[in-house]
């Protein structure tokens, strides 16, 4: 087995352990702990408030947009990772490279801002 | 190689249990009744097809899928989710009648798909197995060789951006337009 599936297997390895580790300490305490459910203590903790309606309600639309802005400026950060390994090489080319394709999607937020989408009201 | 042969290799056992896992997955995806329940499925097989991606040794890729579909496509799934129905997941609706022509043109992608992989890569030996591709090498083809591709790609976010933007925003009155102005 090459040195590459070794390294893997490790990380297999760790979240095998950490699953068992978690089902043990829960499956022990399930059968040490004194069983006496009540209204109170089957209630959904929230910062010690009691909850408010249910937890499947409907989200403001308005985050829809920064999870949409996130989605497009994680698959920037994705092309940065190879970029940043090799810029040394490259030099100067690969700095102007990254730096068009940065300003191209700096446009983009530009745009956001402008049309107010950023804005919370 | 029968297939006994081909399970004394503990990779292949890897990959037996790890495509079952996303086959399961991928089926729960379509018949869950929650739609919550179903992206949550899909990470799972997502997960799966980063494993199998580790598994060919294009380390990088794998971890793309996690950090792009995984981390970021999926929140957008849920928040869309989130954000359409109240209250969420619990929909009637899901079910339609019509499933065969949808089950033919399934078959019938998967069957094309196969085909295709099978007659360009069917006979080709994977030299690199067990040797990941650095991601060095990645960066020096994509800033090189293809960055043409590579700066295009900036542009069709662009392109992806706006669009959301022009979708989501909602129209302001002459009005707000006004105030906003002002400010």
């Amino acid at each position: 087995m090459s040195p590459y599936f070794e390294s893997y297997l490790t990380v297999g390895a760790f979240a095998v352990l950490g699953a068992i580790l978690v089902m043990v300490m829960l499956g022990v305490a399930a059968v040490l702990r004194p069983s006496n459910p009540t209204t109170t203590k089957m209630l959904t903790y929230e910062c010690g408030v009691d909850p408010v309606g249910s937890g499947w309600s409907q989200s403001y639309v308005r985050y829809y947009v920064f999870g949409l802005l996130f989605v497009i400026f994680d698959v920037e950060a994705v092309f940065i990772f190879p970029w940043a390994i090799v810029l040394e090489d490259l030099g100067t080319f690969g700095l102007v490279e990254m730096f068009i394709f940065i300003s191209v999607l700096i446009l983009g937020l530009i745009y956001a801002v402008r049309k107010g989408v950023l804005k919370w009201e | 190689m029968s297939f006994i042969d081909w399970l004394g290799s503990p990779v292949n056992w890897v990959f037996l249990v790890v495509g079952l896992a996303i086959l399961f997955s991928s089926w729960r995806v379509v018949t869950a009744k929650n739609v919550v329940h179903a992206a949550l499925y899909l990470v799972a097989a997502l997960g799966g097809a980063a494993i199998l991606f580790l598994m060919l040794s294009a380390e990088f890729v794998a971890w793309v899928v996690v950090l792009v579909y995984i981390g970021a496509v999926l929140v957008l799934f849920l928040f869309g989710i989130m954000i359409t129905r109240a209250p969420t997941g619990k929909d009637v609706g899901l079910d339609t009648p019509h499933k065969t022509s949808p089950a033919l043109l399934s078959v019938a992608t998967f069957v094309l798909l196969s085909w295709a992989s099978i007659q360009a890569f069917g006979t080709t030996q994977v030299e690199s197995v067990g040797e990941p591709t650095s991601t060095e090498v990645l960066g020096i083809a994509l800033l090189g060789r293809f960055v043409i591709p590579f700066e295009v790609v900036s542009f069709v976010l662009l392109a992806a951006l706006i669009g959301g933007v022009t979708i989501a925003r909602r129209d302001l009155t002459p009005a707000e337009e006004e105030e906003r102005r002002a400010v």
